[in-house]
């Protein structure tokens, strides 16, 4: 444990620890732009210079490990000078266009300049000019602000793993390039724009949109995955500008997915703004009590059987618990939150969790993958792969398909068989399991939207069970969710109750006219032509498929527009937050669904959020822990079975659209079109 | 001797002649007073009027969407949205000042990096409807047009103090 002085004060830290580090340690701040604490260190930027004794020259404090001994000074005159000198050199060639740049109010230059800059330039010469580059549908490039930290490169080679970008020429000749003039292929292009410390990569839909300073912050979380990813909402007035992450080390660190981040202006188109009723086979405006009226009048005389309700990927917990509360008011047990029709055992909570937590993955030391495409089904969960791989010392092995998820890994078969040979030891992967002290398995949606979903739940425990995966100190069984509603409704008790249908029930029993009344709760990714006759009530925020087969719609809220609780595919609570009010008419799901019960004649025994999330608490204690996991015991899960031997399909066809806000959203289609489809089977002999 | 002296001024009306002896002078002296609207005052080059947006000699609007007149408007009169234009340029879709917010304190002249918005040597735009004082930048950009030799001349004969 080296001890050193800094500005007078000693203190010890870990070996290894930099100066820089040890300064923010003692809350001294040392100005820096190449230096950020989840890249590696380059040291090119020369910013953070600090003055030690017995040293000839000032050093840079983010390279220079601290030792026994050191006295350091980051205050004195020659420090000074020197952070003056290098801003000077930084600022020859730096244009002066901060008023019409985007980084302009929240740009470590201008912030930095002000501390040390000088109040004119003595440089004379041409200013350098770079023509810009182009860098796909969300990152704007203008290359002439460029003052080269490489921040970007190592972003995009370390914690992406798309080596798409990097730089040509040297000194000042040097420029930040993607080589072949092609979009970055990566889900975390977006966070280019974040680490770049001036306004040469900015965020191409934000462009010229608004300012820092005007924007109303809101701290909530990302539904557009299970991952749950922190995120903070800026909005204007009645409209949101643009969605940035917010650090939280145990689940996205400081990254997040474009998705998540530019689907924003999907929230603005397809909107349903007001209640509407089906009639002569047309869909009319009318008022709340018009619609409540029509669904009072077709379920009147219903039995509990023949109604069902499902849920979509996007509904919060308490419209879930709400919904779940009405139906069984009405005698209905046939509803279902898993709209994408997975089957596995939910009666056990650590057989549909990711146990181990993301931050687990750190701790991993042999990966199983088993019909999952982290890349696409929950971007952050394979950076936080990519980040246990780049550590070294570990293996990645998939059951499913090939694809590129940015790390290496080995194939070791297509479908179920393979799980089965692993249980009964016969599979050469067998060895490098039990070898393992902290083994992995990671499941996703495509392992369980199969008709033998319960007998792979089954068998990929008994491969948990034969590696040694469950023990006191390790859960390695973790199924990756694709949807952020699923979680919380399984909690919720969203789920077919005693003889009830599930969702592949609800849709046959439709069909064959055995259920008249379905409530879709947001729900837009089933087979809309499986409804046949019945009286289909859609309650959500898009104008979607759902919206598009409904009766009756009832306009709800998007998750930056209510107050709510959702669950990550940990099992972590967490809330998100109003940022802005939802248009027109709609209102928050779960009013909704009181208002309809009242109409109904069964009111619902809350009036407020707070009475509600207190049921909700009643029924289930895991929604007190908000932003904590609660550990699942272990028990037996899954139904042992025959297994058919068909390979691991993912379910996502196309990680930018899927599900309606992204499909609403005009940035979305241009990522789709650039990087999705024929696009990536381009050659460079086409046109 | 004090009421003698008194007596003696009321006596002649020496205060009264006096008073008459200045309006007598007065009338052959120039006049001060101004037949406004056909005559009008000179005013400073500072001096602080109705807004105007400003364009380059080659037609451009000056204004680039920076916000900075926005932020540091202190009565928030000033409302501006901006997007890309199809060349890519940095333009505002939106400006907008309600002059019955101004408070005329010029701070917005003064953040602005391009001298685009500028306070003009009018002051006569009295209206007969609240509404027609909510300006658009239409009504700016052809306020500019209208001024724009005036606040030229102004603006330079104020460089050197700036």
């Amino acid at each position: 444990m080296p001890k050193l002085t800094i500005d007078g004060i000693e203190i010890e830290v870990e070996p290894g620890t930099s100066i820089l580090q040890a300064c923010e340690q003692l809350g001294i701040e040392i100005p820096r732009f190449c230096y950020h604490e989840r890249l590696s260190v380059p040291a090119n930027c020369r910013m953070c210079l600090v003055e030690m004794e017995r040293a000839p020259k000032p050093v840079a404090s983010c390279a220079m490990p601290c030792g026994d001994g050191m006295v350091v000074r980051t205050n004195s005159e020659t420090v000074l000078k020197a952070r003056k000198g290098v801003m000077e050199f930084l600022l020859i060639n730096h244009p002066l266009d901060c008023p019409i740049c985007d980084q302009g109010g929240e740009c470590d230059l201008q912030d930095q300049a002000m501390a040390y800059g000088f109040d004119r330039g003595r440089y004379g010469e041409n200013k350098r000019a770079v023509k810009d580059k182009y860098m796909g549908p969300v990152i704007k490039t203008i290359m002439t602000r460029c003052i080269h930290c490489t921040r970007c490169i190592r972003f995009i080679n370390e914690v992406a793993g798309v080596p798409d970008v990097g730089a040509v020429y040297r000194g000042e000749h040097m420029e930040i390039t993607t080589f072949v003039e092609k979009a970055i292929g990566s889900e975390l292009s977006g966070n280019l724009a974040d680490v770049c410390p001036v306004g040469a990569l900015t965020h191409k839909p934000y462009a010229f949109t608004a300012r820092p300073w005007e924007l109303r912050k809101t701290e909530t979380i990302d539904v557009l995955d299970a991952v749950g990813s922190n995120i903070r909402v800026d909005a204007r007035g009645p409209e949101v500008m643009r969605v940035l992450p917010r650090v939280n080390d145990d689940i996205n660190e400081e990254w997040l997915n474009d998705k998540s981040r530019y689907s924003y202006d999907g929230l603005k188109r397809q909107r349903l703004d007001r209640p509407y009723i089906r009639q002569n086979g047309k869909l009319v405006p009318a008022s709340w009590a018009e619609a409540f009226t029509a669904i009072a009048a077709r379920l009147k005389g219903l039995s509990g059987n023949r109604i069902a309700a499902i849920a979509g990927d996007l509904v919060d917990v308490e419209a879930q618990f709400a919904l779940k509360e009405l139906l069984s008011r009405l005698g209905s047990a046939n509803l279902d939150c898993r709209q994408d029709g997975a089957r596995f055992d939910t009666s056990v909570r650590a057989g549909y969790l990711f146990n181990s937590g993301i931050a687990g993955i750190e701790k991993a030391d042999v990966i199983l993958l088993v019909g999952t495409n982290p890349r696409w089904e929950g971007t952050l969960v394979n950076a936080r792969i990519r980040k246990r791989y780049m550590a070294g010392g570990v293996t990645i092995a998939s059951i499913g398909e090939q694809r590129d998820l940015t790390y290496p890994y080995s194939v070791i078969g297509t479908g179920p068989d393979a799980l089965q040979q692993l249980v009964d030891g016969s599979h050469p992967f067998s060895e490098t399991l039990r070898a393992a002290k902290n083994p992995m398995i990671i499941v996703g949606m495509g392992a369980f939207q199969r008709a033998d979903g319960l007998a792979v739940q089954a068998a990929a425990r008994l491969v948990g069970e034969a590696y040694g995966m469950f023990r006191d100190d390790w859960n390695g069984f973790n199924v990756l969710h694709t949807a952020a509603a699923r979680v919380g409704g399984i909690e919720a008790g969203f789920l077919p109750g005693e003889g009830g249908r599930d969702v592949h029930g609800i849709l046959d029993g439709a069909s064959k006219g055995e259920i008249d009344f379905v409530y879709l709760l947001g729900a837009d990714e089933i087979d809309m032509a499986k409804l046949g006759n019945a009286f289909v009530v859609y309650q959500g925020h898009h104008g979607d498929a759902g919206a598009h087969r409904a009766d009756v719609i009832l306009p709800g809220a998007a998750y930056t527009e209510k107050n709510a609780v959702y669950v990550n595919t940990e099992g972590r609570p967490q809330l998100a937050r109003l940022a802005v009010f939802p248009p027109g008419e709609a209102r928050e799901d779960w009013k909704i669904v009181r208002a309809l019960s009242e109409v109904l004649g069964t009111t619902l025994p809350f009036d407020t959020h707070g009475q509600l999330r207190q049921r909700l608490m009643a029924a289930n204690p895991i929604f007190g822990a908000v932003g904590e996991t609660t550990p699942a015991s272990w028990a037996p899960f899954g139904a042992q079975g025959p297994v058919d031997a068909a390979p691991f399909v993912t379910p996502i066809t196309n990680f930018y659209m899927t599900d309606p806000i992204s499909r609403a959203s005009v940035t979305m289609a241009n990522c789709t079109e650039a990087l999705v489809g024929p696009a990536q089977e381009r050659t460079g002999t086409h046109g | 001797m004090a009421f003698l002296d008194r007596a003696a001024r009321s006596l002649f009306l020496t205060e009264l002649l006096g008073g008459m002896a200045l309006t007598l002078r007065y009338m052959f002296k120039p006049k001060v007073t101004l037949n406004y609207p056909y005559e009008k005052g000179p005013i400073s080059s500072r001096f602080r009027g109705e807004h105007v947006l400003r364009r380059y000699a080659s037609g451009e609007e000056r204004c680039i969407a920076c916000k900075l007149c926005e932020a540091v408007c202190p009565a928030l009169a000033i409302t501006i949205e901006a997007e890309p234009r199809d060349d890519g340029s940095r333009r505002t879709t939106r400006y907008d000042i309600d002059m019955t917010k101004c408070i005329y304190c010029g701070l917005c002249q003064e953040a602005c990096p391009v001298d685009a918005v500028v306070m003009g040597p009018n002051f006569e735009f009295s209206t007969e409807s609240r509404e027609e004082l909510f300006y658009n930048k239409q009504k700016l950009l052809a306020n500019g047009d209208r001024w724009e030799a005036e606040i030229a001349q102004n603006l330079a004969a104020e460089a050197p103090y700036r």
